[in-house]
């Protein structure tokens, strides 16, 4: 039966600030009851404040055979890094 | 609408042997009564439900059936301890001295029917908790305000899956139809006053039922409107729960719940 539900991603904010997360997935027949689902699924423990859930097809990935061309430019470009400044303890969540 | 004629338990039919918690409130017995039946349901239901937990029809709605389950024991814990010592008044008494409704003993049946038997009890429980937030009881009002968040959820599932399975495939209407034709006659117990009741009532602690039985009907009659299913006919109704005259599917229920206990009174983890 499993199988004919379609997957959905879940997405949690741990807090209110901070972003929403990957953390996991979930079938379920619609959007009301994937959301029902990663509720009880990924939120029991007081994981987060608020979710989302996307159709797994809904989402588009880069190609792992163009990861040469895509990724590792960035690696020669340490300039790009913003290790050369300090940041004050205050500042949270960098 | 005749009612069928209420089956006393005889005085002497207590079924209490030496291990077994008491079953009259010393200091007062009313309210100890309705925190029974409260707990009761919330701890019967509650150990219903866990019965699905490693068959669930699918992993998801395994997860989701025992969180509600858990939901449930936790307020049980909360409603038996305020009564007394919560894990004496749950293992340690027979079916006779239990005061839940005859509704949440029922068996799960496929989960079309653990479904119905899960729209009809927690639409009533929300109402009821909703109105228990104005009790003039401490801790029945700080317990509803908890719990009726809870409650809200299970509601809210119940009702969402009701529409599905009954404007579903032909197979599970059916289903939706036959699940809900076996809790229906359960139905007007959650509105009965019994003299126990009526005094929580006008002390101000207990919810009178009967204050939302309309709005209750027409919000079932809402959802199962929407799930295309044919509210079931009214039956003679079947009462007597909360006097301890149970189904035989109680019994069997406190036979798995209770047997550790039971056998090994001392156990500890």
């Amino acid at each position: 039966m499993s199988s004919d539900w379609p997957l959905w991603e879940v997405f949690v904010r741990s807090k209110g600030g901070l972003s929403h997360r990957h953390v996991g997935s979930v079938h379920a027949p619609d959007a009301e009851l994937a959301l029902a689902h990663a509720r009880d699924t990924y939120t029991r423990r007081m994981e987060g404040v608020s979710l989302w859930v996307v159709r797994s097809t809904d989402i588009v990935a880069s190609d792992p055979e163009q990861a040469g061309e895509l990724f590792e430019p960035a690696e020669s470009k340490i300039y790009r890094h913003p290790t050369f400044y300090d940041i004050p303890d205050e500042v949270k969540h960098i | 609408m005749a009612s069928m004629p209420p089956i006393d338990v005889p005085p002497n039919a207590t079924g209490a042997g030496k291990f077994d918690a008491p079953t009259v409130g010393a200091a007062d017995p009313a309210r100890f009564e309705y925190l029974l039946r409260l707990g009761d349901d919330a701890l019967v239901l509650g150990q219903r439900l866990s019965e699905w937990c490693g068959h669930g029809p699918v992993l998801e709605v395994d997860i989701s059936l025992a969180n509600l389950s858990l939901d449930l024991v936790g307020q049980a814990t909360l409603l038996l301890n305020e009564a007394g010592d919560g894990d004496r008044l749950a293992f340690h008494r027979d079916v006779l001295d239990f005061r839940n409704c005859l509704l949440v003993e029922q068996p799960n049946g496929d989960f079309a029917q653990t479904i119905a038997r899960h729209l009809l009890y927690t639409s009533w429980q929300h109402m009821l908790l909703q109105r228990l937030t104005q009790s003039s009881d401490t801790f029945l009002s700080e317990f509803a305000h908890k719990a009726v968040k809870e409650v809200a959820y299970h509601r809210e599932l119940a009702a969402d899956w009701t529409i599905r399975l009954g404007d579903g495939t032909e197979e599970s209407a059916r289903r939706m139809a036959e699940g809900l034709d076996w809790n229906w006659r359960f139905v007007p117990e959650l509105f009965e006053v019994d003299e126990t009741l009526q005094t929580m009532i006008d002390r101000g602690i207990a919810a009178d039922p009967r204050a939302f039985e309309e709005e209750y009907r027409s919000e079932i009659g809402n959802v199962l409107a929407e799930a295309k299913v044919d509210t079931p006919p009214d039956h003679r109704p079947i009462l007597g729960g909360r006097r301890g005259h149970h189904s035989e599917h109680l019994g069997h229920l406190l036979a798995v719940m209770q047997f550790l206990p039971r056998t090994y009174p001392d156990a500890v983890w």
